[in-house]
C-alpha cells in the first residue's frame, strides 16, 4: 500500500473526499486479500469439527506426502509462546491435546495454491476423542465440569450503589436475550507473511490494532518485536473482528519455516469461525418506580456467554454492567454481569462491546414500565433522563453535555414517514409477494443508548503521531505517520485534517500504518478520532512551538504556508523558516486516566467519555405471516464536533444498519457447539432492501476535555437502534418480545 | 488448463488454470486484476460483480473455462481517457465509500442500472442493488450516489 | 479434474455418456458455491453454456418449450406476460446477477425443495424434457423429484428443456423468507387457476422433501363460483388450511416445521384471493 496525499485546503470540520477514495472506487486499493509477492505460498487451517474434545493423535503423513505441499506445522512447531490473548492469554495457537470450540485451529499447511493447501489440511487425521460440550453459560457459572483448569467463570463485575433494599410501588420485571452476532466485515480475514533476511518477518495485515498483534506475534514467534514488522493492509470493514489475532500468528509460522511469503486468505464458512463474535446474553431485569414514573431502583443480572476463550470478556462484561441500567437516574443500582467460558464459538468485541445487549433488556423495561404506568414512553425516558452532573451506578459524575432528555425530543419530533405506497416493494416481503396490504400494521417505537469511548478500567489508552514538515517542491508540505487503524471509518482523512487546520499546510502525506512508529491503540471503542486525533494535534502543535522557536516568535499562528500574527499580519513564510531542515516530531498523547472499578461495589471512575444517540423507528409488520419491513429511521446523536460530517452521517447510518440486523435477522445459530449457519447463504445481513432511509440528526455539543470538543461516534448508533425497532414491532403486534433477532415465528406464535 | 479471454478490451491468457477455479480467482489471482472482490464467493454479496459479455454476474459463481472466448470487464476498466467514470465520481463525492471492500461490485452494478435505466426510483435503485451488500454505510450514501449519478 | 466443453447438444450429450459422473455446470451459481466452498470435488465440469440450443424458447402447441438454459432474467423480460407466476419467482431469485446467470434448467438439476422454480411448474402441470445418447423422454415435473436434491435423471442424462403450457388464467407465487431480499424460501406457494377448465394448480416449495403439490386444495376447485361471484371467506380459509397442511415441513435454520405450515395457510388464503380477484375482473 502505497502512502495517501489529501486534496487542498480542506480542513476539521469540512468533508474533504477520502484521500483512499479514488483507488478505491477504481479497484487500485490494495487490500489484505489482494497482496501478492513473487514465489508466494498459499496458506491453510485445519480446524476442529468438535466442540470439546480430546486430540489422540495427528498423523500428518497424507498432508505432507501431497505434492506441492511446502510445510505442514501443529501446535509443535509454534516456536515461541504457545497461548496468546488480548487481556489473558488463554488460547492456543494450535489446538495442544484438545479442543475447546468447533472451528479452532489444528494444523496449518502451506501450498503452491490455495486448493492444494485446502487438500493436504483434508488429508491430516487427527484422532479426537470426543467430549460432550459445556454449551449453556448460565449452568457453567457453577458447573463442576469446566473449559479451562480454571472455573469457568471469567469475570464478575458487581455493581452496588445506593440502598440494597429499596422498594418500588411500581415494579416491571423482564427476561431477555440476545443471539449472538457476527461483524461480518465484508473483507475476509487475510494477510501476507514475508520472510525477512534478518530472521525476522514482515507481515501485511488487515487489522485493528497493529501494536496488540505485534506484542502477540512476537511472543508465539519467540522474536523480539524488533524483528517482527507490521504493516496495515487495506481493511474491508473490522467492526471488532479483528481486534484479536486470527491468521496473524499462523501465516508467519508458515513464512519462517518455508522461507517463502505464505498469503492467507480466509473463506467466508471459515471466517465465521475464525473471528470471536457478539456475546450471547441472558439478561434477568427488575426495575423499581414511583407512581410518576421516576426509577427508584434497578436490579439486573447479565450473563455473557465469552465462549471457549477469554479475548475481551473482561472488559465487555464490564461494559454491560458499568451501563447497564442506560443514560437515566437511578439512585440504587444492583447489577451482577458475569462473562462465562463454554465451549461456544469464543466471543469478544463488536461495535457496541457489551452496551448493546444491555440496552435491549434496559430499553425494553422503560416501554414496560410507560406500560405499567399509562406512560407515552419518550415521556418516562425523559423523566428520568441523565443529565450533566448526575451520577452513573459506579458513582462516576457525568461532566459535559448529556443530551439525553434533547435527542429524546429530536427524534420524537422529526416529521412521521409517509404512508407506504402499494408498490410490492415497500410492503413486508418486498417483491416475494407475500402481501399486498393484508395484515400490515404499523408500529412506532423509541430506543436511547450509552456508551462508554475509549478503553476503560486504568488501561493505560493512548496513542502516538510522528508529524514531519519540511519543503516540498517549494512549498511546505506534512508528512503524518501513525500505527492507527483506517478500518474505514475515514481515519486517513481525519489525521489530514487536523495537520492542515493545526499547521497550515496544503500538502498532507498520511503515511502508511506501521510498526515502526510507536502504538496508537485499537480501532475500537469509538476511540480512534479521539485518541489518535488528539495525538495528531499535539505532535503538530509540537511542530508548530519548534517553528516558532526557530522564527524566534510566539504571537504567531500558521496559516496558509505563512507565519501570521493575531492581527493579519503575514511575518515569515513557512518555506524560508523551514529551508532545507525539515521539523520532526513524535508524540505520545493520553486522554485523562480511568481508574479499575472496586471489586466489590463497582465503584470508580472507570470511563473517559460517555456518548449518546437516540432513535425512532417505524415498521410495517405483517402481523399474520411475521415479516417486517423497517420503513424509516430516525435518529440523533450528539458528536461533540463533527471533524468529517460526512463521514459522521456515514457512521451513524452504518451503525445504525448492524443495529436493524440484530433486531430482525443477524445470528449465529450455535447448536451444541456448532454453528449452523456459517454462510451469507444462512447468516443474514441486511440488504439495501432491508436498510430504510434514515433521517439523522447530528449535535454538536462540544466536549470541553476532548479533543476539538469531539465525541466518539462509531458505536453509539448501533446500540439504540435495536431495541428502538424491536419496540416499533410490539406497538404493531403487542407482541413482548423478549429476544433479538425476532424472528418470524415469534411473530407468528408458530 | 489455459483460458483465453477478452478483459477490459484486452485478450488475456492465463495458464495452468485448475478446472475447478472461479473466474474470480484468474482475474484476482492470475491475470493481476484484483479489483474485484472475494468477500464470499458464494453469490451473496456482489462484491465480485464484473460484466460477463456485458451483463452483470458474480465472477466467483462463473467457472473460468467458462469464461474462454468471452468478453470480460472489470472495475478496473470502468474509467474512461478523462479519468473516473461518472458512477465512480459519485461514490466518492457522495460519501458511499467506507472500507471500499463493497465498492467495486457496487461500482459496476450502478453501472449497469444506469446503462438500462437513466432515472430509477429509489425502489428502482433498491431492486437492482439487493445483490450487493455492504455492511459499512448502511446504504445510505450509496443510494445517494446513485442518484448523484443518474443526475450527471 | 477435468473441464469439458461441448458446443451442441449431441456432443453434451455424448460427453456425459462418457463421463457419467461429470457435474453439468450452466448458470453456475449452485456448483461453483460448492465448489468454492470445498463440498464437492467433481472428476469433471461439463458446461453447458455453449449449447446454444439450450438457451433457446419457442412454442410447441399450446405449450412452450423452454430450454434448460434459459436465465431467470430472460423469463422474467421475454416470458413474464405468458408465464406469469413462473416470471413472479423468478424475480425472488436470489439478486440481479443471480438473475443473470442461474437456469431454471439448473434449479431442476439441484432438485432442491426450496428451488423456487419448482412450485410454479407444478402448479401448471409443466414437463421435463430429458436426454441421453439413449433417446428423449419426458416427465411430469411432479414425478421429476425423488427426495431432497435428487430427482429422476440418471448419470448419462440431461435436462433439454422443460414444457409448460402458457397461462390461461391468473397466476401467483409468494414466498417467505426472513430478509426482503435475496433469501432462499423459508416456504413458498405458486398458485394457477385455469378458469377454462375450472381447475386450480398448486405449488409448495421448501416445505418437504421434495416440492409438493397441495391435491386437496386443488380438488376445492369444484366448490368454486367459477360464474365470477365473490368467493366465500370459508372456502378462501379451507382452501389456506388444505394447503398448511399439504406440507410436510422439518425445523431447520430458515424455519421451524409449525411457522411454515401456518404460513403456507397464509399465503395459499391470501394467493387465492389475488387470483380470483383478477379472474373476476378479466
Ligand atoms: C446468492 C444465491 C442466491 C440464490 N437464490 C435462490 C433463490 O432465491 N431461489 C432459488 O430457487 N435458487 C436460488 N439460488 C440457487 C440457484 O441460483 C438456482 O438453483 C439456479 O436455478 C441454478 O441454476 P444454474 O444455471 O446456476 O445451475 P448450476 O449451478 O449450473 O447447476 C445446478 C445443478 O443443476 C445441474 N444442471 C444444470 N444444468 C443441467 C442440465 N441441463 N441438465 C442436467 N443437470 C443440469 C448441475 O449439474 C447442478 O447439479 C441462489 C444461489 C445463489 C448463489
Ligand atoms: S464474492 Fe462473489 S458474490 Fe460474494
Ligand atoms: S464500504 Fe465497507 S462494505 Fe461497503
Amino acid at each position: 500500500m502505497s502512502t495517501t496525499t489529501v486534496g487542498a485546503g480542506a480542513g476539521i470540520g469540512t468533508s474533504p473526499l477520502r484521500p483512499d477514495g479514488t483507488l478505491k472506487v477504481t479497484g487500485e486499493f490494495a487490500f489484505s486479500s489482494d497482496l501478492w509477492a513473487d514465489r508466494m505460498l498459499w496458506g491453510a487451517t485445519l480446524r476442529s469439527p468438535h466442540p470439546r474434545a480430546r486430540i489422540v493423535g495427528i498423523d500428518l503423513t497424507g498432508a505432507v506426502a501431497t505434492t506441492g505441499v511446502h510445510a505442514v506445522l501443529t501446535a509443535e512447531d509454534v516456536p515461541g509462546k504457545k497461548l496468546y490473548g488480548l487481556e489473558h492469554a488463554d488460547q492456543p495457537v494450535l489446538a495442544m491435546g484438545q479442543v475447546r470450540y468447533a472451528g479452532e485451529p489444528v494444523a496449518i499447511v502451506a501450498a503452491d495454491h490455495p486448493e492444494t493447501a485446502r487438500r493436504a489440511a483434508a488429508a491430516i487425521v487427527v484422532e479426537y476423542e470426543v467430549l460432550p460440550p459445556i454449551t449453556d453459560p448460565v449452568a457453567a457459572i457453577d458447573a463442576e465440569e469446566t473449559v479451562h483448569d480454571r472455573g469457568n467463570l471469567l469475570r464478575h463485575v458487581p455493581i452496588r450503589k445506593g440502598s440494597l433494599e429499596a422498594t418500588a410501588p411500581v415494579v416491571v420485571t423482564g427476561e431477555y436475550e440476545v443471539g449472538m452476532q457476527d461483524q461480518a466485515f465484508l473483507g475476509p480475514e487475510s494477510g501476507l507473511a514475508i520472510p525477512a533476511e534478518d530472521g525476522g518477518v514482515d507481515l501485511f495485515i488487515a487489522t485493528q490494532w497493529l501494536h496488540g498483534d505485534l506484542g502477540q506475534v512476537a511472543d508465539c514467534l519467540g522474536l523480539p518485536p524488533s524483528k517482527v514488522r507490521l504493516s496495515l493492509a487495506g481493511v474491508g470493514g473490522a467492526f471488532g473482528g479483528r481486534e484479536d489475532v486470527s491468521m496473524q500468528v499462523h501465516a508467519c509460522m508458515l513464512a519462517l519455516h518455508t522461507g517463502r511469503p505464505v498469503k492467507m486468505v480466509y473463506s467466508r464458512e471459515e471466517s465465521f469461525h475464525g473471528h470471536v463474535h457478539r456475546h450471547p446474553a441472558r439478561m434477568w431485569y427488575e426495575h423499581g418506580a414511583d407512581l410518576d414514573g421516576r426509577l427508584v431502583y434497578v436490579k439486573a443480572r447479565i450473563v455473557l456467554d465469552g465462549g471457549a476463550y477469554a479475548s475481551t470478556s473482561m472488559a465487555v462484561v464490564a461494559n454491560a454492567t458499568t451501563l447497564g441500567v442506560g443514560p437515566y437516574k437511578v439512585p440504587n443500582v444492583v447489577v451482577d454481569g458475569y462473562a462465562v467460558y463454554t465451549n461456544n464459538p469464543p466471543c469478544g468485541a463488536m461495535r457496541g462491546f457489551g452496551a448493546v445487549q444491555a440496552c435491549f433488556a434496559y430499553e425494553s423495561q422503560m416501554d414496560k414500565l410507560a406500560a405499567a404506568l399509562g406512560l407515552d414512553p419518550v415521556d418516562v425516558r425523559v423523566r428520568n433522563a441523565l443529565e450533566p452532573g448526575d451520577t452513573m451506578p459506579t458513582g462516576q459524575v457525568v461532566h459535559g453535555p448529556a443530551p439525553v432528555a434533547d435527542l429524546l425530543d429530536r427524534v420524537r419530533a422529526a416529521a412521521p414517514p409517509a404512508q407506504r405506497g402499494d408498490d410490492l416493494r415497500e410492503l413486508p416481503g418486498g417483491v416475494a409477494n407475500t402481501t399486498h396490504g393484508e395484515g400490515v400494521r404499523r408500529g412506532v417505537g423509541y430506543g436511547i443508548g450509552i456508551k462508554n469511548v475509549g478503553f476503560s478500567e486504568g488501561f493505560d489508552d493512548y496513542s502516538t503521531a510522528r508529524v514531519r514538515l519540511e519543503v516540498v517542491g517549494g512549498e511546505p508540505a506534512a508528512v503524518v505517520h501513525t500505527a492507527a487503524a483506517e478500518v474505514g471509518q475515514g481515519l486517513v482523512t481525519i489525521q489530514a485534517q487536523i495537520v492542515r487546520t493545526e499547521l497550515g499546510v496544503e500538502q498532507v502525506t498520511v503515511a502508511t500504518a506501521d510498526t515502526t512508529v510507536g502504538s496508537a491503540g485499537s480501532s475500537s471503542a469509538s476511540r480512534q478520532t479521539y485518541v489518535t486525533g488528539g495525538a495528531v494535534k499535539a505532535a503538530c502543535e509540537a511542530v508548530r512551538a519548534a517553528v516558532l522557536r526557530r522564527a524566534g516568535r510566539d504571537d504567531v499562528t500558521l496559516r496558509g504556508g505563512r507565519l501570521v500574527t493575531e492581527g493579519g499580519e503575514v511575518v515569515a513564510d513557512l518555506v524560508d523558516v523551514l529551508g532545507d531542515r525539515p521539523i520532526e516530531e513524535t508524540v505520545e498523547w493520553r486522554h485523562k486516566p480511568t481508574h479499575p472499578l472496586d471489586p466489590r461495589t463497582g465503584q470508580g471512575d472507570a470511563h473517559v467519555q460517555y456518548a449518546f444517540a437516540a432513535h425512532r423507528a417505524t415498521v410495517d409488520v405483517d402481523v399474520e405471516l411475521g415479516l417486517v419491513r423497517v420503513v424509516e429511521i430516525a435518529t440523533a446523536q450528539d458528536v461533540g464536533r463533527a471533524l468529517h460530517p460526512q463521514s459522521v452521517r456515514g457512521q451513524i447510518a452504518g451503525g445504525t444498519a448492524q443495529g436493524l440486523g440484530l433486531a430482525v435477522m443477524e445470528e449465529i445459530q450455535v447448536v451444541d457447539g456448532l454453528i449452523r449457519n456459517p454462510s451469507f447463504t444462512d447468516y443474514l445481513i441486511p440488504t439495501i432492501l432491508d436498510v430504510p432511509p434514515m433521517r439523522i440528526d447530528v449535535l454538536e455539543l462540544g466536549d470541553p476535555s476532548a479533543p476539538y470538543g469531539l465525541r466518539g461516534v462509531g458505536e453509539p448508533p448501533t446500540i439504540s437502534s435495536t431495541p428502538a425497532i424491536v419496540a416499533a414491532i410490539r406497538a404493531a403486534t403487542g407482541l413482548a418480545l423478549n429476544r433479538v433477532p425476532v424472528r418470524p415465528e415469534h411473530l407468528t406464535g408458530t | 488448463m489455459r483460458v483465453n479471454l477478452t478483459v477490459n478490451g484486452e485478450a488475456r491468457q492465463a495458464d495452468d488454470v485448475w478446472p475447478g477455479e472461479s473466474l474470480l480467482y484468474v482475474l484476482r489471482e492470475r491475470l493481476g486484476l484484483p479489483g474485484a472482490k472475494n468477500a464470499c464467493e458464494q453469490g451473496e454479496c456482489g462484491s465480485c460483480t464484473v460484466y460477463l459479455d456485458g451483463t452483470p454476474v458474480c465472477a466467483c459463481l462463473v467457472a473460468a473455462g467458462q469464461a474462454e472466448h468471452r468478453d470480460v470487464r472489470t472495475v478496473e476498466g470502468l474509467p474512461g481517457p478523462d479519468g473516473l467514470d461518472p458512477v465512480q465520481q459519485a461514490f466518492l463525492s457522495a460519501g458511499a465509500v467506507q472500507c471500499g471492500f463493497c465498492t467495486p461490485g457496487l461500482v459496476v452494478a450502478v453501472h449497469d442500472l444506469l446503462a438500462r435505466n437513466p432515472t430509477p426510483s429509489d425502489p428502482d435503485i433498491r431492486e437492482a442493488l439487493a445483490g450487493n451488500l455492504c455492511r459499512c454505510t448502511g446504504y445510505e450514501n450509496i443510494v445517494a450516489a446513485v442518484k448523484l449519478a443518474a443526475g450527471a | 479434474m477435468e473441464f469439458l466443453r461441448p458446443s451442441t447438444w449431441d456432443e453434451a450429450l455424448a460427453a456425459k455418456a462418457e463421463h457419467p459422473d461429470a457435474v453439468p455446470i450452466a448458470g453456475g451459481t449452485d456448483v461453483m458455491v460448492e465448489l468454492n466452498f470445498d463440498r464437492r470435488r467433481p472428476p469433471a465440469l461439463l458446461d453447458l453454456t455453449r449449447v446454444a440450443s439450450l438457451a433457446d424458447w419457442a412454442a410447441d402447441g399450446d405449450r412452450l418449450r423452454i430450454g434448460a438454459g434459459v436465465t431467470y432474467r430472460r423469463i422474467i423480460d421475454e416470458l413474464g406476460g405468458r408465464l406469469p407466476g413462473l416470471a413472479m419467482a423468478a424475480r425472488t431469485v436470489g439478486s440481479p446477477q443471480i438473475r443473470n446467470r442461474g437456469t431454471v434448467g439448473g434449479n431442476l438439476g439441484s432438485a432442491s425443495p426450496a428451488g423456487d422454480a419448482h412450485p410454479p411448474l407444478l402448479a401448471t402441470g409443466a414437463e421435463v424434457e430429458i436426454g441421453s445418447v439413449r433417446g428423449v423422454r419426458t416427465v411430469a415435473v411432479a414425478d421429476f423429484f425423488q427426495g431432497p436434491k435428487r430427482s429422476v435423471l440418471a448419470p448419462d442424462e440431461l435436462i433439454a428443456a422443460f414444457l409448460v403450457p402458457a397461462a390461461t388464467g391468473p397466476q401467483q407465487f409468494a414466498k417467505v423468507g426472513t430478509r426482503n431480499a435475496m433469501v432462499i424460501a423459508v416456504c413458498s406457494f405458486a398458485l394457477a387457476l385455469d378458469p377454462q377448465r375450472r381447475t386450480i394448480g398448486t405449488g409448495i416449495g421448501s416445505a418437504g422433501p421434495t416440492p409438493l403439490r397441495a391435491t386437496e386444495a386443488e380438488a376445492l376447485a369444484a366448490e368454486l363460483p367459477w360464474e365470477g361471484k365473490t368467493l366465500p371467506d370459508t372456502i378462501v380459509q379451507r382452501f389456506g388450511e388444505l394447503v398448511g397442511a399439504a406440507a410436510r415441513p422439518i425445523d431447520d435454520v430458515r424455519g421451524s416445521a409449525a411457522y411454515r405450515r401456518h404460513a403456507l395457510a397464509v399465503l395459499g388464503g391470501r394467493t387465492l384471493r389475488w387470483a380470483w380477484e383478477e379472474h373476476r375482473c378479466a
